[in-house]
Order: structure tokens, then C-alpha cells, then sequence
């Protein structure tokens, strides 16, 4: 047996095989779900690094809903009153807005592990390293998702709205994970090092928690609630509050234009997002052979 | 046009980062079937060469061909016939070392019957069949550069880049993997690598060029290229500059070789070192010099390249 055997002429051939736009496309296809089941077989030989991901959100409902929730007056009805009815659509909210952080890890991490380089040496699709990180981040997301609203369940909260407005919520959910991928990649093709992506709790914290997440921005100075109202993930959590008809969400006094288009804003501003975003990466991604 | 008989050819690659200039008109012919050396200094553009070839990286100019393909104008063509080590292990330390092979086969189009066929031929091949089920991260530095080059082997590539395959290796991991790309060699793949071990270089290359500031100066065999550094050098240091003229005297009769002469010690290249030493030691004693130091010393890579890079600027004057 040898390394160069009669077959290796023929594979090397097999391995050039799409050659048109449709077969080039079925192969970046198949490569990407390779990509996919690479990334589905970490969770599943360790789970662990999966858990501490979840521990996260996790461990953030529980301590603002009882630590700081029991504090809150955001009904009008006295403090501590249907916190968990407004906190849990921001949590899911900030779940997704956080998770560009890992996007943007993973992606550093196998351009500092020489992953990217061998890839691209590869006669593989290119765009399928990008992509596969892609759809098993949307299959992770989903699953954050679950665990979260399991949680969410267990200490109290309820969905008021038909199955159909529920899933649409969660849709939308997916909608703002799916556009911030595209950040995550931009952002974790630009960064140097995983020590530098680290540090990107600093611009994760500012777009989680400025935003209608855990206090209504009519609650903030003037100028800091319209940041806030304005913020993609406020839009997201303030329409996944009108689909699961959180009690006092989306009727009354809106006090930002935004705030009385929450649907809208959390369908358009993905759109937003993924309009700058995607060629951003993509010249990134370009940028790597230069 | 480029001769497509060579493996790797290419012809004035210029590179530009910025500023640097990374490379400046690197010409290289590497023959089928032949392990092939770039040796030089950190930044000397090694591994910019290598992520060229590999097609990492657009020349700003220049051709290159390898395994009969343009690199600029049929990328995947080349994809198709070469393996890439780079300098990182890119192995996936969350998957099991057959897993990482299958996946890799997956990715090089290998039906899945193949591709675990292949991550089991190729584990039996590097010796790894006995780890086949544990992670990466629980082998040795070895080990983990043998999963790499059997990753990079799943389409038997007719030219394989090695960038530094054993910076960061004990002396052990070094002997297997230079074994493995040996064994290689012999079974037909071109290896093109690039490393600053001069003792590697001579170890593994049928031919060596010597690279640095982006260009290379010069291609020999490692046996010429040592001829040309000189094999080792006899140093001997006296106080007193008179003495140090008569110790040259003998140190050049002795070895048969230009002395030179640098604040208060000399240095003169030596064809059998012991033997000069203790005839050189014998005399200075008899004649009842004193020095203060005597001894043999191999010319390091440094000193090797400022003698290599002066005397072809002298060469170049001529």
C-alpha cells in the first residue's frame, strides 16, 4: 500500500469534477453541510463548551428576573410586577445579539489555527467555510432558543399569542441571529487574534443592553432612550413582546416613531444590517488572498 | 511560458505588503519527484512563497506554474494536485483524528465510503492506526504534525508544501516527521519546505535555495551549500596583537586557508577541524605563545548568510 496508489490520479480528478454554475453550486451545497456536520460534531463529543455557551442567558434570566427584577416597575403596577413577562422576549432578544461574539471567535480562531489557510489550499468551495460557520451558528442559535424558553417556562413566563405569532417571534429571533452572523464574520476575519476577539464583549455589551431589553427606554435620559429605541435588538425584542402580547407591549404611549413599527423595524433593520455587512465580508474574506 | 516537466517553477515572483517589499523576483525550478529547500531567516519571504504557490496569495507579479498549472489562472486546478502543511497544525482538536481525516476527504469530494476508507489507509500509512479514536490534543507534537501531513496527503497531491514542519518539535517529533516526508519523497511526491535549520535542510533536500530579504541568491545541493559556508571554523584569541599575527601565521599555515583577523581573535575556515585544532594548539605551544581562547565552532545560519550574501555581491561586481 502506498501513499500514491493507482486511484489518487483519478480522485485528484473527481475533486475538479463541478465545473458549471449549477454543479458548482450543489458542491458549495454539500461542502457547506460538511462544514455544518464538522461543527454539529463538536457539540455532540463536547458538550460541555456547549453548556458554558448556554450557562450564559441562562444564568442572566434567572438573575435579572429575581436580583434586579424584583426591583423593576415596568407595568406600572408595582415593582417585581410582570417582570418576567417583559425581561424573557429581551433575553431572547439579547441571546441572539450576543451571539455574534461566537460567530466572530470561531471564525478568528480557524484563521489563527491555520483552518482558513488549509481550506482555501483545498479544491473545496470557498464560500462554504463562511457559510457552513453560518448555518450551524442559525442550528445553534435555535437550540439556545429552546433551552432558553425551557427556562422560561419552568419560572413562570407564558406566550399570550396564537402558536402562529409565537413562531413568527421566534422566526424574527433567527431573523437578527442570521443577520449578525454576517458581522461576526466580518468582524472575526478583521481581528487579528482570539485574545483580540475576547475583547468584543466591549461592543456586545452596548448593543445588548442599551436597547429595550431589560428597561423600557422612555426610563433612560433623553438622549440615551433614543439610542436605545433605536437599537435593532430594542425592535426585535419590542415586536417578539406585541407577538407572545406581553401585558402593556406595543399599546399606548410610544414614545419613538420606532417603537410603534416594532415589526416592521425588526424585520427592515436585519435587511439594514446584512446590506452593509455581507460585502463588508465578502471583501474580507477576499482580502485574505491579498 | 513555464516548463510544465518541473513540478514547481516559477519566475520573478514579486510581492509587496505595504512598504515591504516581501518578495523581490524569486525564481525557483523544482525537478518531479524532488524534495526542495527554502531556507533562510525569519522574513526572508519563505512562507510568502509557499502561500503563493499554494494559492493563499496573489503575486503582485511574476509567474509561477506548479504540477503544470498556472497558480494566478487555474487555481483549482493546482488545488487539485498539491497538499498544504502550513505552519499551525490544522487539525481539529474536537474530533477524533479519523474524523478529522474523513472530513477532509468529505471536503476533497470523496463519497463517504471513500473518504473513510482513505482516513483509515492513510492513519495505517503515518503510523497513527492504534490512535485512530483519540483526539489530537492528546498526542504528541509528532503526532499531531503526522495527522496534519496525512490530511494534507488524502488525494496523493503531486507536490506537497511543508511551511516549517518541525519549528516547535522535540528532537523526536523532528526525526519522525522528517521519516515521513522521506518516505514521501520516495514514494514519488514532490516536497517543496521551508525551514531555518540548516541541519534540516541538509537532512531532507536534494537541492536547497537560499532565500532571504525576498529574494533567493542562491541553489545548491546541501553538500555544495556547505562547501560554500565553509565546514567549521577555527577561533583562536590572543591579547597581544603581535602574538595574534604569528598565531594567524600558523592558523592559516595549518589549515591551508585565508585567516581573517577581527579585534583580537581570528577566525579560518578548517577542512578537518580536530586535526587543525590539536596541530595548531601543539605549535603554539612549542613556540611558547600565549593565547587566551582556542576553539572549533560551526558557522551559524547567520554568519552563513552574510558569507553567502558578500560573496555573491562580490561575484555579482566582478
Amino acid at each position: 500500500m502506498s501513499v500514491n496508489d493507482q486511484t489518487s490520479q483519478q480522485r485528484r480528478s473527481y475533486a475538479l469534477l463541478p465545473s458549471g454554475p449549477v454543479s458548482r453550486f450543489t458542491w458549495a451545497m454539500k461542502d457547506c453541510w460538511t462544514i455544518v456536520m464538522q461543527e454539529l460534531t463538536h457539540l455532540v463529543r463536547q458538550p460541555s463548551t456547549f453548556a458554558w455557551q448556554l450557562g450564559m442567558p441562562v444564568v442572566m434570566v434567572l438573575m435579572f428576573v429575581y436580583v434586579f427584577g424584583s426591583a423593576m416597575d415596568v407595568t406600572g403596577q408595582g415593582a417585581g410586577e410582570g417582570y418576567v413577562d417583559y425581561a424573557m422576549p429581551g433575553m431572547f432578544a439579547m441571546t441572539m445579539a450576543f451571539g455574534f461574539m461566537n460567530t466572530a471567535f470561531v471564525v478568528t480562531l480557524n484563521k489563527e489555527k491555520g483552518f482558513m489557510d488549509r481550506f482555501r489550499s483545498m479544491p473545496m468551495s470557498p464560500s462554504a467555510v463562511v457559510t457552513g460557520r453560518g448555518v450551524s451558528d442559525i442550528i445553534q442559535a435555535g437550540v439556545d432558543l429552546a433551552v432558553i424558553a425551557g427556562v422560561a417556562l419552568v419560572i413562570g413566563w407564558r406566550s399570550g399569542g396564537s402558536l402562529a405569532a409565537s413562531m413568527l417571534a421566534f422566526g424574527l429571533l433567527l431573523w437578527l441571529r442570521l443577520a449578525l452572523i454576517f458581522v461576526g464574520i466580518y468582524l472575526g476575519l478583521l481581528i487579528k487574534n482570539t485574545e483580540v476577539a475576547g475583547s468584543l464583549f466591549a461592543v456586545a455589551f452596548p448593543l445588548g443592553f442599551i436597547s429595550s431589553v431589560f428597561a423600557p427606554p422612555e426610563m433612560m435620559p433623553g438622549w440615551l432612550g433614543a439610542i436605545a429605541a433605536w437599537n435593532p435588538v430594542s425592535s426585535t425584542a419590542n415586536a417578539i413582546r406585541e407577538l407572545f402580547e406581553t401585558p402593556g407591549a406595543g399599546v399606548g404611549e410610544a414614545s419613538y416613531w420606532i417603537d410603534g413599527h416594532a415589526i416592521a423595524g425588526a424585520i427592515v433593520w436585519p435587511v439594514v444590517i446584512m446590506a452593509i455587512f455581507v460585502p463588508l465580508a465578502v471583501r474580507q474574506f477576499r482580502n485574505l488572498s491579498k | 511560458m513555464l516548463s510544465s516537466e518541473l513540478a514547481v517553477q516559477t519566475r520573478g515572483l514579486t510581492k509587496r505588503y505595504g512598504e515591504k517589499l516581501a518578495l523581490d523576483g524569486v525564481d525557483l525550478s523544482v525537478p518531479r519527484g524532488s524534495v526542495h529547500g527554502l531556507l533562510g531567516p525569519n522574513g526572508a519571504g519563505k512562507t510568502t512563497t509557499v502561500r503563493i504557490l499554494a494559492t493563499l496569495t496573489r503575486a503582485d507579479a511574476g509567474e509561477a506554474v506548479v504540477a503544470g498549472y498556472d497558480v494566478r489562472n487555474q487555481p483549482r486546478e493546482v488545488r487539485a494536485s498539491i497538499g498544504l502543511v502550513g505552519q499551525q497544525t490544522a487539525v481539529d482538536d474536537l474530533l477524533s483524528a479519523r474524523q478529522n481525516l474523513t472530513i477532509f476527504g468529505r471536503l476533497f469530494r470523496l463519497d463517504k465510503a471513500t473518504a473513510r476508507r482513505r482516513a483509515d489507509e492513510l492513519l495505517e500509512l503515518f503510523g497513527l492506526a492504534d490512535a485512530a479514536k483519540r483526539s489530537p490534543k492528546t498526542f504528541s507534537g509528532g503526532m499531531r504534525r503526522r495527522l496534519d501531513l496525512a490530511a494534507s496527503m488524502i488525494l496523493a497531491p503531486n507536490v506537497l508544501f511543508l511551511d516549517e514542519p518541525t519549528t516547535g518539535l522535540d528532537p523526536a517529533g523532528r526525526r519522525e516527521v522528517w521519516k515521513t516526508v522521506r518516505d514521501l519523497a520516495e514514494q514519488g511526491t514532490t516536497v517543496l519546505l521551508t525551514t531555518h535549520y540548516l541541519d534540516e535542510a541538509d537532512k531532507l533536500c536534494d537541492r536547497i535555495s537560499v532565500i532571504d530579504e525576498g529574494r533567493n541568491f542562491i541553489e545548491d545541493t546541501p553538500a555544495g551549500l556547505k562547501r560554500r559556508i565553509g565546514d567549521e571554523r577555527l577561533e583562536i584569541a590572543a591579547d597581544d596583537s603581535a602574538v595574534l599575527a604569528q598565531v594567524a601565521q600558523i592558523a592559516g599555515r595549518v589549515a591551508g586557508a585565508e585567516v581573517t583577523v577581527v579585534e583580537g581573535s581570528l577566525s579560518v575556515p578548517v577542512a578537518r577541524g580536530v586535526r587543525a585544532l590539536t596541530e595548531a594548539a601543539a605549535e603554539i605551544r612549542q613556540q611558547g605563545l600565549e593565547i587566551t581562547d582556542i576553539g572549533l565552532r560551526r558557522p551559524t545560519l547567520d554568519e552563513a548568510f552574510l558569507h553567502l550574501t558578500s560573496r555573491t555581491e562580490q561575484e555579482a561586481a566582478r
